[in-house]
């Protein structure tokens, strides 16, 4: 056994040189001042969703109201309302999408279920507000927000995404030109072809196209 | 330090005094003891205040006690006559909330539960529910899966034994290089899956996503810096006489009474059971890494302390080892659905060796898409249950010293 | 470890008027359990513990289920007489499944490493009839999870030594895990900002909901 007090003084040894090494090494300065100095946040980071669009704010929105995220978001936290045109008729568009994100726990399920690429995870932090109820309840445009900007917080993400749609757009567009020239081809095309026809489809919308085209066996050597 | 009679007297343990209500008016008659640790309904005694003894509540706002969690602590001077735990300050009834989701709802549930080892949790709901549903995980995501839970470990374990040692008044220093290390930790977590803590990363049969472009790289980076830093917190405090002073002798707890007590990690292996889910399920692939079960001998909190270190250390091993030969291939099962996963009727208990014990998951399918029962072993709940056999007799400042051994956490304590 | 049915041949040869029964277990089949009666469930337990082929010292899970009264319809495979031929024949059999609760133990050991064994008690109904017994005398690591078990399901556990609300406050009347339980409107004095939020927003847009 050591003299008594040499444990003592070997952890001061420890805690001096961490001291001393805090002036030069920055290994052991690891602090920053946070409101003037920022850390970049890695390209994962998620705080809470957005939506995305792709032209125009409001008619650019990938989102078609499916509600699949509204129903598998663990503390429902999401609230839609579908839009309808003035005959009644539901068009694929959320009238209302409400995210309360004092309820949100940034878990991204909504992101992973969302079928049409449209709710993503923003990377936003500083959100704090005095008002409770009204500020941390964010409506559509709230939420809303350009692929462009997308592209600026997760790139790689962005870039797969992008690449993915327009090959599912390509495939669609594949299946659909046979489909044109021979119009009594069999059930599948015929309800692809009504859904052009429809008034409600976003013009920009790949979405729109991409439960149709997801059966399209057919049309993937062409699209080869 | 380990007592001369393998059997602890418990005579002293207090049973039905704080009784409120007590369905069993009439208690049965005590069976015929045939071990040493069997309780057995104590008659009433006196009350306290002719004894001359003081009822202190700590909590639940203490500073100790590691979460909103009380204490009632009946002293006889300064030493503890009883001890009794109360729970349930942040229970917010976490089983019924699994019952009520899908399955893959309750996945980012289980963050918040030991909201230090995020990670592991996930792996543990993971693997109940892949045993339930008979699904096979990808090798690379099994590695994945054992990287991400033993740095889990090591961060958790760095961070309580910085908190162990705030209980024993070493305000901050030890903590915040733990918390300096932790944070290397964190950061990896952030870049694998996007959040720091809650991280939900697991689904059923592999991973959410793939590693990011460099990150095995960063992490390699961490895992070298490791042996650096146990070896400078080994010489802050192993030696330090006043941490040996204060948790030597302390809290000692008989490897008999633990087992019975089903007291689980790190604390069991201080008294000298070998028992690492680890080394005895090998769930996912850890037969195929070397790592070593470090024991304590006698039992007391400064074994606790020294289990932990060494753990971390044969963590780190187990890293190396993992970030050698991480293979490529799938990360997740593609044949698992997302939505609507429902698996066939029948249940499974799954459990592995979280950084605080062994972590079980109880499910029971009726087929459906949401789990018909859905439990929680929680181990940090379970380990507490031996708490007051240990401070039996000690004073209030030991007593808080065992429970910062114990290695709690209150979102997973009340669930 | 030994099968089920060799533990439950050799439980009932020690323990005098044991009634043993093996429930089936659709997913991991190898994780059958053993339902005993509560009279003689902590002799049972003590076998189960002391027994130097089983040794299972470590009760590592223990908690509560409930079975709401539902009627099942279970395909039997039986052998019958068929044209003088005896055949497997697979038939629909419908019965009820009267309520009832349930105390599942999942026991392991310790020194030889071998587990599980899911041990079941139930009780008779899920209204009067809710006693099991206690196996906190047989292992000490079911002390708070009983307790939590009769707090959350209201299993009551004859011969617990400290039979209370753990998770629940000691005034709460209902048992918050049962099948049936009904939470109520608001726990607290304030609104919990998620109902309220909600509310102001289907207020703010008077939109019908869809049929």
């Amino acid at each position: 056994m050591n003299l008594p007090g040499t444990g003592i003084i070997k952890g001061m040894v420890e805690t001096a040189r961490n001291f001393v090494g805090s002036y030069h090494d920055p290994e052991r300065l690891t602090t920053i001042e946070y409101p003037e100095e920022r850390l970049t946040q890695p390209e994962n980071a998620r705080s809470f969703p957005m939506l995305i669009f792709d032209d125009d704010p409001v008619k650019g929105l990938r989102c078609v109201a499916c509600k699949i995220c509204e129903k598998e978001c663990p503390p429902q936290c999401i609230y839609i309302v579908q839009d309808r045109d003035e005959r009644g008729k539901p068009r694929k568009f959320p009238r209302i999408f409400d995210l309360d994100i004092s309820v949100c726990m940034s878990c991204q399920i909504c992101v992973e279920v969302c079928p049409f690429d449209s709710i993503k995870m923003n990377t936003e932090f500083e959100l704090s507000t005095d008002d409770r109820f009204g500020r941390l309840l964010l409506h559509r445009d709230d939420l809303a927000k350009s692929n462009e900007y997308y592209h600026q917080i997760h790139a790689t993400e962005a870039a797969e995404v992008d690449a993915r749609l327009a090959d599912e757009k390509a495939k669609a567009e594949a299946k659909a030109k046979p489909a044109a020239a021979k119009p009594a081809s069999p059930v599948p095309t015929a309800a692809k072809a009504a859904a052009p026809a429809q008034p409600a489809a976003p013009v920009k919308s790949p979405a729109a196209d991409k439960p149709a085209a997801k059966p399209a066996s057919p049309a993937e050597p062409a699209a080869a | 330090m380990r007592p001369d009679s393998a059997e602890p007297d418990l005579s002293a343990l207090s049973t039905g005094d704080l009784v409120v209500e007590s369905p069993a008016a009439v208690p049965a008659p005590p069976p015929p003891a045939t071990s040493g640790f069997e309780l057995t309904p104590k008659p009433a005694t006196a009350p306290d205040a002719d004894r001359g003894l003081l009822e202190v509540a700590i909590g639940p706002h203490h500073p100790s006690t590691h979460g909103v969690f009380r204490l009632n602590a009946v002293l006889d001077g300064e030493r503890i006559v009883r001890f009794k735990p109360v729970f349930g300050y942040l229970h917010r009834n976490h089983e019924k909330i699994g019952e009520n989701g899908t399955y893959l709802s309750a996945m980012p549930y289980t963050d918040r539960l030991d909201y230090f080892c995020s990670l592991s949790n996930n792996w543990a709901y993971a693997l109940a529910v892949e045993k339930l549903a008979g699904l096979a995980v990808p090798e690379r995501a099994d590695y994945i899966r054992i990287i991400t839970a033993e740095l889990t470990r090591i961060q958790n374990h760095a961070a309580l034994i910085g908190f162990l040692l705030q209980e024993l008044g070493a305000m901050g220093t030890p903590l915040m290089y733990a918390f300096r290390e932790r944070e290397k930790i964190l950061d990896l977590f952030e870049a694998l899956t996007g959040a720091r803590m809650m991280c939900n990363y697991l689904r059923f049969g592999g991973c959410r996503c793939d590693l990011p472009a460099g990150w095995l790289e960063e992490c390699r980076r961490v895992v070298e810096g490791l042996p650096r830093f146990f070896d400078e917190f080994e010489n802050l405090l192993s030696t330090n006489e006043i941490l040996m002073a204060r948790t030597q002798g302390i809290g000692v707890l008989p490897p008999e009474l633990a087992v019975s007590a089903g007291v689980t990690g790190p604390m069991l292996r201080a008294s000298g059971v070998n028992y690492d889910l680890r080394k005895v399920d090998r769930y996912g692939l850890y037969d195929r890494f070397e790592f070593r079960v470090p024991l304590g001998e006698h039992g007391d909190v400064y074994d606790r302390y020294m289990v932990r270190i060494l753990e971390m250390r044969e963590s780190a091993k187990i890293l190396q080892q993992a970030l050698r030969e991480v293979p490529g291939g799938p990360i997740v099962d593609p044949k698992v659905k997302l939505r609507n996963f429902r698996p066939k009727a029948g249940e499974a208990y799954g459990r592995l060796e979280s950084p605080k014990g062994e972590l079980g998951f109880y499910l029971i399918s009726d087929g459906s898409t949401n789990p018909y029962r859905y439990r929680i072993r929680p181990p940090s709940f379970i380990n507490l249950t031996i708490l007051e056999d240990m401070c039996q007799g000690l004073t209030l400042q030991d007593a808080l010293v065992i429970l910062g051994a114990v290695d709690i956490v209150m979102g997973e304590v009340d669930r | 470890m030994e099968t089920l049915d060799v533990i439950k041949t050799r439980a009932e040869a020690a323990v005098p008027g044991a009634q043993l029964a093996l429930a089936p277990n659709g997913a991991v089949p190898a994780e059958a359990s053993l339902v005993v009666d509560s009279a003689h469930a902590a002799a049972v337990a003590r076998f189960l513990r002391d027994d130097p082929q089983l040794q299972l010292d470590y009760c590592s899970n223990v908690t509560g289920v409930d079975w709401l009264e539902a009627s099942i319809k279970e395909k039997i495979k039986t052998r019958k007489l068929v044209d003088g031929v005896e055949k497997e024949v697979e038939e629909t059999v419908e019965h009820k499944r009267p309520g009832h609760l349930e105390a599942v133990y999942h026991l392991y050991s310790m020194k030889l490493k071998h587990g599980p064994l899911v041990l079941r008690q139930r009780t008779a109904n899920r209204v009067d009839q809710v006693r099991v017994a206690s196996l906190t005398p047989v292992w000490r690591s079911a002390e708070f999870q009983e307790r939590e078990a009769y707090d959350l399901f209201g299993i009551v556990f004859d011969g617990h030594p400290d039979l209370r609300r753990i998770l629940m406050w000691d005034e709460f009347q209902d048992h918050p895990m049962r099948k049936d339980y009904v939470e109520p409107d608001d726990y607290e004095y304030e609104p919990t900002a998620h109902d309220d939020v909600l509310d102001k927003a289907r207020r703010h847009y008077p939109v019908e909901e869809h049929p």
